[in-house]
């Protein structure tokens, strides 16, 4: 293997999941709201039967940046907080496992909305 | 033709509508996607080779693409750009982040409390609460399996 | 049942006026507009109160292009796109005058003058002004996305424009002889029918509105005494391409002379070459402002004699279509004429 092919890995991965969702919205009615939630929970499932790492281990950043890694990210934490703590782990685990993605998300949308606003569409 | 009936007014729609350019559109998504995928993993590297834990440097990553597209958003390009990459922008963490601040830029006019504070959620609630339930379900097997089960 | 009624006392238009944005500028028709702000908030601080402040100015010119006070205005009807047809009366009422809001989502402009023409048929005003507004932004908000959001529109859907325009008209004859113009009139109108657009796909309303508009064009030639032939144009307000492929296939099979008389205001204000503008403009300040900018002006020299307008409406909300019910759609029809020499 090349030093470069697991960037090559990474694009390839990140290329072919946007191109799934890519083909749900122009082929069925699917909206983007609804792809996004697929993808979320697709990624918590594919975490649960343990395909996740493995393909992190292959492609990199190609499943993590896409939203299956935010859905594997909240997998893992609860995972790993069901071993720690039981069952409560089952409902602290997720939101903690991504409570700093979501945190920065929200405050930035926050401050940005203080400096600045909604600029008309142009064609 | 019929123009009567549901039915037939449903075929005529779908003749004349046109088709999206499904080749182009998927191609662009392709390239988009997987160029913030390999720099996502040029950052992550970048980041560990500077030190940081496996973890942490992910967590950064996402945290960096998500400060980008919010002030790209901001600055009014990122719906530019997104008109050409569709899914590409929208599948990464980018699009969450994107769909976060043009809420929260759009309904500045409406107030801070009931404006920003409750529609920024729009896109992102649905995200957030789907894959947070899905992870309590996830949870609770896990802990049948874990505990009664082994 | 007769749907036509014609008009003893043609009312005229003495004064129109079309306003809009930085693409209606940029548009074919920009030159022909009376006024256009580039950065389309009109000097406001909210694309709500931009889209009122349109409304405002457009009547306020056509009032001045007509050296007629507010006061001389006995009614006034307008609507818009927003929830409670609010940008209307916050738009107009520092002009004081009786005010009917109406909303028949982009088919508001025909509307409107078909409401004003029977009022002053009736006797009960002479005198009275029209105003429909649309605005790009505010509608964007309302129907569909943040502005912001990085989304991709289908090759099928519309662009709300920018844009405002206002009508005078009056059967007062003091003040058309006056009236620097005053040559054409409204001779008969139709009310429009709510036909079932047979789709819930928001993207493609132009298609939603062809059956209604198919079905007045076709009701409306079945009635009266006069034949496509003698118009000169059949105008329709925003079915834009996808809706005008529709409605000229079912017109070649059914009313084939009426298919070539044929035109679209949401084919004609922007340049789909120049301007990516997928299927046309949509909206209820498209077919008042085509109509103040291209077809009054054309009427009042006599270039042209005769048209057919129909402004096109889609009748839905955001939570009937999420709901999945499907658009109606609505073409109320306006017979103008011009008695120019």
């Amino acid at each position: 293997m090349s030093e470069y092919t697991h960037l090559l890995l990474a694009f390839v991965a990140g290329g072919f999941l946007s191109v799934i969702a890519q083909l749900l919205i122009d082929l069925t009615n699917l909206t983007p709201a609804r792809i996004l939630v697929a993808y979320v929970c697709s990624g918590v499932l594919i975490y649960g039967v343990g395909a996740y790492d493995p393909l992190f281990e292959i492609f990199g950043a190609g499943v993590s940046t896409p939203l299956i890694g935010f859905g594997a990210s909240i997998g893992r934490g609860v995972r790993e907080a069901v071993e720690k703590e039981g069952l409560l782990g089952a409902f602290s685990g997720g939101l903690s496992a991504t409570a700093t993605g979501i945190t920065v998300a929200l405050v930035s949308g926050l401050v940005f909305s203080l400096f600045t606003k909604g600029k008309a569409k142009r064609l | 033709m019929d123009i009567y009936t549901n039915e037939g007014k449903k075929e005529i729609i779908k003749k004349f509508t046109p088709k999206t350019k499904v080749l182009k559109n998927t191609l662009l998504a392709f390239i988009f996607g997987g160029l913030i995928s390999l720099g996502a993993e040029l950052l992550r590297e970048a980041y560990i080779y500077f030190g940081m834990s496996e973890k942490d440097a992910l967590t950064l990553v996402g945290v960096t693409l998500i400060l980008l597209a919010s002030l790209l958003t901001a600055l009014g390009l990122f719906d530019r750009i997104a008109r050409y990459a569709g899914a590409g922008t929208l599948v990464p963490i980018t699009g969450f982040s994107n769909s976060v601040t043009s809420q929260a830029l759009d309904a500045k006019s409406e107030g801070l409390i009931l404006g920003v504070g409750a529609k920024i959620f729009t896109v992102a609630g649905p995200v957030i609460l789907y894959g947070i339930a899905s992870g309590v379900l996830y949870g609770i097997i896990y802990f049948i399996y874990l505990y009664i089960i082994r | 049942m007769k749907r036509i009624k014609k008009l003893d006392t043609p009312p005229r238009f003495i004064s129109w006026c079309a306003v809009g944005g930085y693409e209606e500028k940029n548009g074919p028709l920009g030159e022909a507009f009376d006024l256009c702000d580039e950065s389309d908030t009109f000097g406001q601080k909210t694309w709500e109160m931009s889209e009122g402040e349109m409304g405002r100015c457009a009547l306020n010119l056509a009032l001045s292009k007509c050296s007629l006070s507010h006061e001389t205005l006995e009614l006034l009807v307008a609507g818009d796109l927003q929830n409670q047809c609010v940008a209307s009366s916050v738009g107009l009422d520092s002009f004081g005058a009786p005010f009917l809001g109406i909303y028949g989502a982009c088919s508001t402009c025909t509307e409107a003058l078909l409401i004003l023409s029977s009022m002053i048929e009736s006797g009960a005003v002479t005198t009275g002004a029209c105003v429909t507004t649309s605005h790009n932004s505010a509608a964007e908000r309302q129907f569909r996305t943040p502005l912001e959001y990085g989304g991709q529109r289908s090759p099928s859907a519309q662009w709300t424009s920018t844009a405002a325009g206002s009508f005078v008209l009056t059967s007062d004859e003091e003040l058309i002889k006056n009236a620097k113009l005053s040559n054409v009139a409204i001779s008969d109108f139709m009310i429009g029918r709510i036909v079932d657009g047979a789709t819930a796909d928001g993207s493609n309303m132009g298609a939603a509105m062809s059956f209604a508009a198919a079905e007045s064009i076709i009701e409306y030639f079945k009635e009266s005494e006069l034949k496509p032939r003698d118009f000169d144009y059949i105008v329709t307000g925003d079915l834009g391409k996808v809706g005008t492929s529709i409605l000229r296939a079912i017109l070649e099979e059914r009313l084939p002379s009426a298919a070539g008389k044929h035109l679209d205001c949401g084919n004609l204000l922007y340049d789909a070459k120049r301007q990516d503008v997928h299927a046309g403009a949509s909206g209820c300040g498209t077919s008042a402002s085509v109509l103040a900018s291209y077809f009054l002006p054309r009427l009042e020299e006599g270039e042209i004699r005769d048209i057919l307008f129909l402004s096109t409406g889609a009748l839905m909300s955001p939570s009937s279509v999420l709901q999945g019910n499907t658009i109606k759609g609505i073409a109320p029809v306006i017979h103008i004429h011009s008695s120019a020499d």
